[in-house]
């Protein structure tokens, strides 16, 4: 048997592991190479597919890098305003009570404009799942300085790095969101390598199924690389994340359900 | 003793060559092409395919999903 049969005789449709799911479209993502974006929607998509709630599922588009969203993912969408997306998941999720409602935001729609709404839909305890890509940076407008930007980190309008007597501390939304009363799950994942998906799958499997149960806001931090606007490679980022964001932005469950700590 | 055989094939058209699937595979199975698609990028194709052991981590970390990973035991 030559090499070239071998693998043709491989390649059988009894012997796939991984294919992309049938809730992606066909469209061509918008995000650079080597975006986190990319690999965030393919999780979400995998697990709608296997929870089997395609029909049952409405998401809330950001603006940002993900405003394109809606075209990428074959479920039902609603665009939000400009952070208004915790508010819009609120009203869908106590009109239909069935659905499983999500909103998929960026660190400069869900850390700056869109603070009050994150915080007091997290302190309502709405039983939405809100989906935070933090990369430090705002990546669809060119690169400027986000509340997550890490302190001497430089963007287009802290080309000095990030001065905390002139602009302040970075923000850690999760942390904030862990000590609402009204969050139910909080965690910090991230996408870059293959291990780092398993967990974060794990986590978006779990909160699905938390909204089951009808007990508060779960809330998921995608810790995320921006290779265009942090001008690097997609692997120097991904290497630079490591070794500066997950520090400050340390990976893990924030708050995890009262009765699974006890078990 | 049955030994693991993967394959993987690459969507070249949606590559958008960002060479994570090339670092994150443990046998060194990716490369990068030399030439280009028609978006003008170098994608990733299958350089020393008898390495593979089909442990899909390439298909995981790609952000486009272009990777389709087939297994068996021969």
């Amino acid at each position: 048997m030559t090499e070239a049969t071998g693998i043709k005789e491989i390649i059988k449709p009894e012997n796939l592991v991984y294919k992309r799911t049938k809730i992606m479209t066909d469209n061509v993502l918008s995000y650079c190479p080597g975006c986190g974006h990319g690999t965030a929607h393919r999780i979400l998509a995998e697990i709608i597919e296997e929870e089997g709630i395609q029909s049952q599922t409405i998401g809330i588009s950001p603006v940002g890098c993900s405003v394109l969203l809606y075209n990428f993912l074959d479920i039902d969408w609603q665009e939000a305003a400009h952070g208004r997306a915790p508010a819009l998941a609120t009203a869908i999720k106590r009109l239909l009570p069935d659905k499983f409602v999500f909103t998929y935001q960026g660190d400069g729609d869900l850390a700056a404009i869109g603070t009050a709404e994150t915080i007091h839909a997290c302190n309502r305890g709405e039983n939405i799942l809100i989906i935070f890509i933090n990369n430090g940076i705002y990546g669809m407008t060119g690169g400027q300085m986000a509340p997550t930007t890490l302190v001497g980190m430089k963007s287009s309008t802290s080309p000095y790095g990030r001065d905390v007597k002139l602009m302040g501390n970075p923000l850690k939304m999760t942390e904030i969101v862990a000590t609402l009363p009204g969050t139910y799950y909080v965690t910090r994942q991230s996408v870059h390598t293959a291990a780092n998906v398993k967990k974060t799958k794990k986590a978006m499997r779990k909160a699905i199924q938390y909204q089951k149960l009808n007990k508060g806001t779960c809330f998921i931090e995608i810790v995320s690389n921006c290779p265009s606007n942090w001008k690097m490679t997609p692997v120097e980022s991904n290497k630079w994340m490591e070794a500066n964001m997950f520090p400050f932005y340390p990976l893990g469950d924030l708050k995890v359900p009262a009765e699974e700590t006890t078990k | 003793m049955a030994k693991i055989r993967g394959s993987i094939v690459v969507d070249v058209e949606r590559c958008k060559g960002c060479e994570v699937c090339m670092v994150t595979c443990p046998t060194g199975t990716i490369a990068m092409a030399k030439e280009v698609n028609h978006k003008g990028y170098f994608y990733a194709f299958p350089a020393n395919p008898d390495l593979c052991i089909g442990c899909a981590n390439c298909a995981m970390v790609c952000p486009d999903g272009v990777i389709t990973v087939y297994k068996t035991k021969i």
